[in-house]
């Protein structure tokens, strides 16, 4: 793990590609993606459940949820770790893509609901007798896609733009961003806004024609995940080594330096701010047929804050650090929430404190000082 | 009964009527034969029974006929009757309660006419009773249900009537009647009578005298419908006032909770500049001590159970400072000067208080009871109540804020707290201990958080997560008013709070909220300072 760290955020070499990253680096990002797109794929499909190689469906989507997670801790390290901007309000991005895929979802239902109707089931059980004009082509894939990236980016640019020029910076920021997650989870918790209230949208059947419970289709996504997670890393690493990322770092340690120094912060931080919205709706796309469901809790504002810890936990600042924060907290939780579910609150609140007071560097500042 | 006898029934009543204004009343046990007419005996049995109880001038019957309009009374075989309430029996001919319950019990079937003349009985014998309160009542049950039967009754006791508040009542009942009259100038004196009304029912009343069938009025008169038109509008005029009125008042109500919530975040965040996350948690944890508190007296001083309050507040006090002295100095001083950090250890904070609360009292809401001087309320105008609780709360939170503004600009530690705001190297230079002023700064937030939570257990549910429904509204109010001002504070409240509820009105609950933080978002936009901006040097640090 130590060579993880230093060569995904070593020094850059003199060619484009080892600029980005250097040789050993792409070796690891080659080594995990043969673990991810082939080892797992024939120890869950081909290897017989008796086989002690074989990797259970449990593990599966265990992994493909916390690989969502970590595109999410990852767009959130782009904004906080590298900008300075903590944003509280990332769910709602994440469930923003989400829901624009259960659109989709819940269309390619079908006849097979409860009421066999054209309707989903909670429009019928509103007495709806169409579907509203927001609804209008969402049958189509590629529209619903479209949907993943185009309403978290319109509405991550219009808030950034208007809070980004009016200096709203610092506690301000992440405030406002916690109100707007907590208005739009009241917004969805309303049966009339046609995203079906309390519940959601759940018991999806199919993607693209496909059975979404067969499990060639189950590790379809999550290869599509593993890809996507690695696929960011990249395209982070582009960012933060080109000199657009230097300016954002300039921007989180000293705004009005490079102000004086010529840049207007304001584009500077709306790009990544937007960019960092997308990147969580299209987790929050590939999250929610993986666990068949999405409903308004994913946006209250006790999410979001986790997301941030996440970042916290594996490292802010670094673009590995938050994939490794995931894991570390997603993975506890699951293993605490069956053996101990009283306690997890305080080993998360614990967690809270313990990294914000002692650990400022995450994960990967523990190693990085070991290293030293 | 035919209406022959229906209208022997309103000679009836206005004897009655007279009668009881006129004598003293007789408590007499009612006579079994009386009992049984009016349980078992066809319709004119029923009706000389009840002939009987009037002539009787027999208020002791009221219970009797109260079970029979509740349906409590029941019937044992052909001859007995008993009332049977909350599973116990009484004998109505003589009082004394049935012990034990007999089995076989049947229900006396009492059919709507009957029903409604027993109703109009009561009212009458009650609208003659000594007692004001009794009277009092009567004539509000009457103004929404009295039909043209009632009318001599009511004229009776309004000759008798002294109290001015029953007559106005009773006038505008009398009103609403005699609109159906066939005389001109009673109709003409009605619809002016009707003018004073403050009560929902008399509009319909009168829109009803300006219907259109068609292209013509229903009612031919143009003189009435002139005078129906402008009694109307004083009517409606009264309704919005009243409707306003009881808006503004929920506004308020509403703001003085907000006041409570944000009140300690105005000092720890406001002031000091920390973060708090678990503000909502130290509100919660100030219901908590609410619950036991009351839970003592309940077991050990039954007695003075009304009184806990005067106990809980500072103890609600008392502990939230001491939890939020003890967050302060074994976690928040070392993040001072990092807001982002602070906020995340708070965070964590907050969810370790919420999952000790609900380890040591369940993760149900438990109840936190009333003391009786509370219950109830204040009516202003006909159907706008203002609760004591909220009045209270209003008061409360208003004697809070003084305190706090007292504290804050005339005690020493005021003082302090606000030279360590402005300039902490100075004010340490010059002596002050600002280690130990921002411990107790911190503590007297926190220990107004508990206030507020003991408030808050007065008219809401105390659960575990109480406070996670409080802290974005609170740190809303403190944003918006602006950092490091109460007056800011008091203003944003109270302004969001009334802002809310008339919003509420017009478009529903949720959205109102999701109206106010848009608001709110787009509101920072203008001013990123608040409503009242810090000035000068100190805006920037």
């Amino acid at each position: 793990m130590a060579v993880a760290f230093a060569v995904l955020d070593g020094r850059p070499g003199p060619t484009p590609l080892t600029r980005l990253l250097p040789r050993a680096g792409w070796m690891f990002y080659a080594a995990a993606a043969l673990a991810l797109f082939v080892v797992f794929p024939v120890c869950n499909l081909l290897v017989p459940v008796t086989s002690p190689l074989h990797i259970s469906d449990f593990v599966v989507t265990l992994l493909g949820k916390i690989m969502c997670y970590a595109i999410v801790a990852l767009a959130m390290d782009l904004i906080w770790g590298y900008t300075g901007i903590l944003s509280l309000g990332h769910g709602l991005f994440f469930a923003l893509g989400g829901y624009a895929m259960g659109m989709y979802l819940m269309r390619s239902i079908g006849h097979e609901g409860v009421y066999e109707s054209d309707l989903p089931d909670f429009m019928v059980f509103l007495d709806w007798k169409q579907y509203p004009w927001y609804w209008s082509f969402t049958d189509h894939f590629w529209y619903a896609a479209l949907l993943v990236v185009l309403v978290p980016g319109l509405i991550a640019f219009v808030f950034g733009y208007f809070a980004f020029r009016s200096r709203i910076r610092g506690v301000y920021f992440s405030i406002i961003t916690q109100a707007l997650t907590y208005a739009a989870m009241l917004l969805f918790f309303r049966n009339d806004t046609g995203f079906g209230g309390n519940n959601g949208f759940t018991d999806f059947k199919r993607i693209l024609g496909y059975s979404i419970t067969a499990p060639g289709t189950r590790m379809t996504l999550f290869v599509v995940t593993g890809a996507a997670l690695l696929g960011f890393l990249v395209l982070g690493r582009a960012i933060v080594t080109s000199k657009l990322g230097r300016v954002l770092t300039a921007i989180r340690d000293a705004e009005t330096r490079v102000m004086f120094s010529g840049y207007n912060p304001v584009y500077f931080k709306l790009f990544i701010w937007t960019v960092s919205a997308v990147i969580c709706g299209i987790a929050g796309a590939l999250y929610v047929p993986q666990v068949g469901i999405i409903n308004p809790s994913e946006m209250s504002p006790a999410n979001s804050i986790e997301i941030a810890i996440w970042a916290a936990v594996g490292g802010r600042g670094t673009l590995v650090g938050p994939v490794i924060g995931a894991g570390v907290v997603n993975l506890g939780k699951s293993w605490f929430t069956q053996a101990f579910p009283e306690f997890w609150l305080f080993v998360l609140g614990l967690v809270f404190i313990l990294v914000t007071l002692f650990l400022p560097q995450g994960i990967v500042g523990l190693w990085r000082r070991r290293g030293r | 009964m035919t209406r022959q006898s229906a209208r022997g029934w309103n000679a009836a009543c206005v004897l009655l009527a007279a009668a009881l204004a006129w004598w003293p009343v007789a408590a007499a046990a009612v006579a079994p034969d009386t009992v049984r007419a009016l349980a078992f005996g066809d319709a004119d049995a029923k009706d000389n029974a009840l002939a009987t109880l009037i002539d009787g001038k027999d208020l002791g019957a009221i219970p009797l006929l109260q079970a029979f309009l509740d349906g409590d009374v029941k019937a044992i075989g052909e001859d007995r009757v008993l009332i049977v309430k909350d599973g116990k029996a009484t004998d109505p001919t003589s009082g004394a309660a049935v012990t034990p319950l007999p089995e076989n019990l049947d229900d006396v079937v009492v059919n709507n006419r009957l029903r409604r003349t027993i109703g109009t009985v009561i009212a009458a014998m009650k609208l003659a009773s000594p007692d004001r309160a009794t009277r009092a009542n009567a004539a509000k049950e009457l103004s929404g249900s009295a039909d043209e039967a009632m009318l001599p009754a009511i004229s009776a006791a309004l000759a008798k009537e002294a109290d001015p508040e029953i007559r106005a009542s009773l006038t505008l009942t009398q009103a609403s009647i005699q609109l159906a009259s066939g005389d001109k100038a009673t109709r003409l004196a009605a619809i002016r009578a009707l003018a004073q009304s403050d009560a929902g029912a008399t509009r319909t009343l009168l829109v009803a005298v300006l219907e259109r069938k068609g292209n013509a009025f229903v009612e031919p008169d143009a003189e009435i419908r002139g005078e129906a038109q402008r009694s109307l509008t004083a009517v409606e005029r009264r309704l919005a006032l009243g409707d306003a009125a009881a808006r503004v008042f929920t506004g308020i109500s509403l703001g003085s909770i907000l006041l409570l919530a944000a009140l300690g975040l105005a000092i720890t965040y406001g002031l000091m500049g920390v973060i708090n996350m678990a503000h909502g948690e130290l509100i919660m944890i100030g219901a908590y001590a609410t619950y036991v508190v009351q839970n003592l007296f309940r077991q050990h001083f039954p007695g003075a159970f009304d009184l806990y309050l005067v106990v809980a507040l500072p103890v609600a006090f008392g502990v939230s400072a001491a939890v939020g002295m003890l967050l302060e100095r074994t976690v928040i001083r070392f993040l001072y000067g990092r807001p982002l950090e602070t906020l995340l250890a708070t965070w964590g904070l907050s969810l370790i208080l919420i999952q000790a609360v609900r380890t040591i009292f369940g993760a149900q809401n438990v109840q936190v009871e009333n003391p009786a001087w509370m219950a109830g309320g204040v009516e202003i105008m006909t159907g706008v109540v203002l609760p004591h609780s909220r009045i209270v709360i209003i008061a409360f939170a208003a004697i809070v804020l003084l305190l706090v503004w007292a504290l804050l600009t005339r005690t020493r530690l005021g003082l302090f707290v606000r030279a360590v705001t402005q300039n902490r190297a100075m004010a340490s230079a010059l002596g002050v201990p600002t280690v130990r002023v921002d411990m107790l700064a911190f503590g007297l937030g926190s220990g107004v958080a508990g206030l507020a939570g003991c408030a808050l257990s007065q008219i809401g549910n105390v659960g575990p997560d109480l406070g996670q429904s409080y802290i974005v509204d609170s740190f809303m109010v403190v944003v918006l008013g602006g950092v490091g001002q109460l007056a800011g504070t008091v203003y944003a409240a109270m302004g969001l709070g009334i802002f809310d509820k008339f919003l509420e009105a017009w478009s529903g609950a949720v959205l109102a909220k999701i109206a106010v933080l848009v608001f709110i978002i787009i509101f920072i936009q203008k001013r990123p300072q608040g409503l009242f901006a810090m000035k000068g040097r100190m805006a920037e640090a």
